[in-house]
């Protein structure tokens, strides 16, 4: 990382401001209006739009084996997917892709 | 009375905050490992904690800092996690709008996922609650949430580097994200958006300083609404 110590600082303060405008906005700035129908359409799906694409990259090409795509770590994804699908369980399916991989790397080694 | 039943509406906020410790806690602690690793001082890593509050946004920047994205790009997509929120707020004024504006302050700092969804439900199941009871219902349920969330960032980042790379930690942020947004997979629209944001973050992987998260995030945003607004 070549960020220096006052960017990082920078990013805190400009991170941390921005985001507690967002979480202010209606509650403290805004008040109590409705919100137009097509803007809550596409707030409800903010973080199924970037989360997803913030991590495939990371599962395609895993910077732990130089992006060299991995078994493991590919199989580990899907079942955390599938478990966080079917059971709706956030730490079910943590849990479950965390044992998927060390399962994967042991039968690897 | 109001003090009293005010006082019990916070526990129950409270009781209804417990089991999502068993989220917050290991999540917080990831954080702390793997902003340690990425060289973050304790500082700057309980600085994020403490001033955003918000685990995905705080992960997506200390991964785009690790990549040497710009610092207006490693922000836009930080504060792009955070907009959902937006509609929180929204959803939470018409019950906690009138309280005055430092617990609105405070109720905004401590606005995050759990707080909102534990909240929100509440406040539409029992039409009959007073505005001091929403808002210590409210505070309750962030009582076991936030401080633990810091606490646990700090245990990891204290943590930080004695976790040898066999442990697979490099994976611990994927898995995590994966199993926060996998349950919410729950229409045609939001599979179509979480599709449409793999397929382009991937596809625009080379677009440079990282850019091509955002523009795959504003397509699945559009994708989802567009869905929605067909299928209804």
């Amino acid at each position: 990382m070549t960020y220096t110590e006052p960017q990082i600082w920078a990013v805190i303060a400009i991170l941390g401001v921005g985001t507690y405008l967002i979480r202010f906005s209606f509650l403290g700035l805004i008040g109590d209006r409705p919100l137009p129908p097509w803007l809550l359409r596409h707030l409800r799906y903010t973080s199924v739009a970037i989360l997803p694409g913030l991590v495939a990259p990371l599962v395609i090409w895993p910077a732990a084996t130089d992006g060299v795509p991995d078994v493991p770590r590919l199989a580990a994804a899907l079942v955390t997917i599938g478990l966080g699908f079917w059971t709706k369980g956030v730490v079910r399916s943590m849990l479950g892709g965390a044992l998927t991989l060390y399962v994967f790397q042991a039968l690897m080694a | 009375m109001t003090a009293a039943t005010s006082k019990s509406f916070f526990w129950q906020g409270c009781k209804a905050g417990v089991p999502f410790v068993l989220v917050v806690v290991p999540f917080a602690m990831l954080f702390g490992v793997a902003a340690t690793e990425a060289g973050l001082p304790v500082s700057q890593t309980m600085g994020f904690t403490v001033v955003v509050i918000a685990g995905a946004s705080q992960f997506a920047a200390l991964q785009f800092m690790s990549e040497n994205a710009p610092m207006f790009v490693v922000i836009a997509s930080a504060l792009a996690v955070n907009l959902r929120m937006a509609m929180y707020s929204a959803a939470l004024t018409p019950h906690l709008g009138q309280e005055p504006l430092w617990k609105r302050a405070l109720i905004s700092y401590v606005l995050v996922d759990q707080t909102y969804a534990l909240a929100f439900e509440k406040f539409e199941r029992k039409h009959d609650l007073t505005l001091s009871q929403k808002t210590a219902y409210f505070l309750g349920a962030a009582t076991p949430i936030c401080p633990l969330w810091v606490l646990f960032t700090y245990l990891g980042a204290l943590i930080g580097d004695g976790i040898p790379p066999e442990y697979g930690l490099d994976f611990a942020l994927p898995i995590a994200f994966l199993a926060i947004v996998a349950p919410g997979l729950r229409t045609v629209a939001h599979i179509a958006a979480a599709l449409v944001s793999i397929v382009l973050a991937l596809a625009l992987v080379s677009v440079p300083m990282n850019l091509g998260l955002l523009i795959a995030a504003i397509a699945a945003m559009m994708t989802g609404a567009e869905v929605e607004r067909r299928m209804t």
